[in-house]
């Protein structure tokens, strides 16, 4: 706690770029995400090849993407582009399988009524079905976000800037104190994040508040 | 960029895999902290999803634990593990476990919790005991969400078990970090192309687990028999005794179904 109030200056400063690291991806992530999960949303073969790619994304361990992404995009080893394309393809990979199946959960009878309406196809995609969807989105991104914050962390090890440092840091000066607050901090952070995605959730989504839960 | 080319030259050149600091003593180390770290999460997780799935009471602790959990950084327990324990496989094991808790708590107790619930009192009006209708009715139809989160759980744990190497213990991570750091990255490479390929296997193996198991699928051929039917063959291919043993497996049906009364005494 001490270390946390004697730093406070570099924790603030590890905390924007911890945050500019696993929180665009998160962004980005979710722009790619829905409107590529709504285009192969009707298509039989490009769904299953998008979520069968999708996975296969998803299973490769983050820090070894970190390391191995040079070699597939133009980037420097160690640069901070790397953190943000594989974090922006982990967003993305989770989010992209959850769009189509939040659209297949879309009651019949709401479709109908929205076409009874004369909503276009499109419309409809945008104004009645993709709304309906947001409580999967959201839940998709509170684990995303959560998940971006941790991993930043473990990226300190392969030499990544961010709170990590902290760890990594009080480990060689074997300071138990500057890891606990790097913890403390880390904690807050993702806990904060997740606050922040489930009232902008909420925000988002007026009616569900106004039809009591049963 | 050849990293490539030489990453897998040295993959493939057999003096590379012998020894104990060999690729294959790596790959069993990494498998070891990752098959210690989903048992010990398993053995916690489990038990506490299904209690909280079966008696719909502490929902909220299952919530606000997981998001709490997940948001524990990984890489800090295990250093400050190490710092306060010392080297060994305790540090990794307590850092691993609090990563594979929250996917196997969340996956068992959404299985359990969602199970019919016209399903769940069918098989209690039937004279299932609460143990019962927990292992032969919950149990077996949430298993695909256990083992989705038993995959879910491994994945992350297999990933991470990396930063292992950090905190001077071996695994595939001494690749990868020492690569890093004494900047040979084809070596980095080595580490970062072995630990995808045991991800992506052991994925493979436990989707295969998720797809085996689907209730009704017959894909699992059980060795539990069907409940119902069994209680009744064994009612009849069993003679009456004057004393029925109803203690342990075959406990008396509430209300007392083939009850005493009804033969007799």
């Amino acid at each position: 706690m001490n270390y946390l109030l004697n730093h406070l200056d570099t924790a603030w400063a590890l905390t924007l770029i911890h945050l500019r690291l696993s929180l665009i991806p998160v962004i980005l992530g979710l722009m790619i995400a829905v409107p590529l999960g709504a285009l192969v949303w009707r298509h039989r073969a490009l769904r299953r090849l998008t979520t069968f790619t999708a996975s296969l994304v998803f299973t490769i361990p983050s820090l070894a993407l970190f390391v191995a992404l040079p070699l597939i995009i133009p980037t420097r080893i160690l640069d901070e582009a790397n953190v943000i394309v594989a974090l922006t393809l982990y967003t993305t990979a989770l989010l992209v399988r959850a769009v189509p199946e939040a659209l297949d959960a879309v009651p019949g009878s709401v479709r109908d009524a929205a076409s009874a309406l004369g909503y276009t196809r499109v419309g409809q995609l945008l104004k009645v079905e993709l709304p309906l969807s947001i409580p999967v989105l959201v839940a998709g991104l509170r684990v995303v976000a959560v998940t971006n914050i941790s991993m930043v962390s473990v990226g300190s090890v392969i030499g990544i800037g961010g709170l990590g440092t902290w760890f990594t840091e009080g480990y060689q000066a074997d300071k138990s104190d500057q890891i606990v607050a790097g913890i403390m901090v880390i904690f807050v952070l993702a806990i904060l994040i997740d606050l922040i995605i489930v009232l902008a959730g909420r925000l988002l989504t007026p009616w569900a508040r106004r039809v009591p839960v049963t | 960029m050849n990293f490539l080319q030489q990453a897998l030259e040295y993959i493939f050149s057999a003096e590379n895999w012998a020894g104990p600091a060999g690729l294959g003593a790596r790959i069993l180390e990494h498998l070891q902290y990752t098959g210690v770290a989903v048992a010990v999460s398993a053995l916690i997780a489990i038990p506490i999803g299904l209690i909280i799935g079966h008696t719909g009471r502490g929902a909220l602790l299952v919530v606000t634990g997981v998001n709490a959990l997940r948001a524990l950084p990984t890489l800090g327990i295990l250093l400050l593990g190490v710092l306060l324990w010392g080297l060994g496989l305790l540090p990794p094991t307590v850092a691993l476990t609090l990563l594979g808790v929250p996917p196997l708590l969340a996956g068992t107790y959404a299985g359990i919790a969602n199970v019919d619930p016209n399903v769940v009192d069918a098989a209690r009006s039937m004279g299932m005991t609460e143990a019962r209708v927990l292992t032969r009715v919950e149990i077996p139809t949430a298993m695909p969400l256990i083992l989705g989160g038993l995959r879910t759980a491994t994945l992350q744990i297999v990933a991470t078990a990396t930063v292992a190497a950090y905190a001077s213990l071996g695994g595939l991570g001494r690749y990868l970090i020492d690569g890093i750091k004494v900047r040979q990255f084809h070596i980095a490479l080595v580490g970062a192309l072995l630990v995808t390929a045991l991800a992506l296997l052991l994925d493979a193996v436990l989707a295969a687990a998720v797809w085996v198991s689907m209730p009704g699928s017959g894909r699992l051929r059980r060795r539990i028999p069907q409940p119902l039917v069994d209680d009744e063959m064994r009612l009849e291919t069993q003679p009456p005794r004057r004393t029925p043993d109803y203690s342990g497996r075959d406990p008396a049906p509430p209300g007392g179904g083939a009850s005493p009364n009804v033969e007799g005494w």
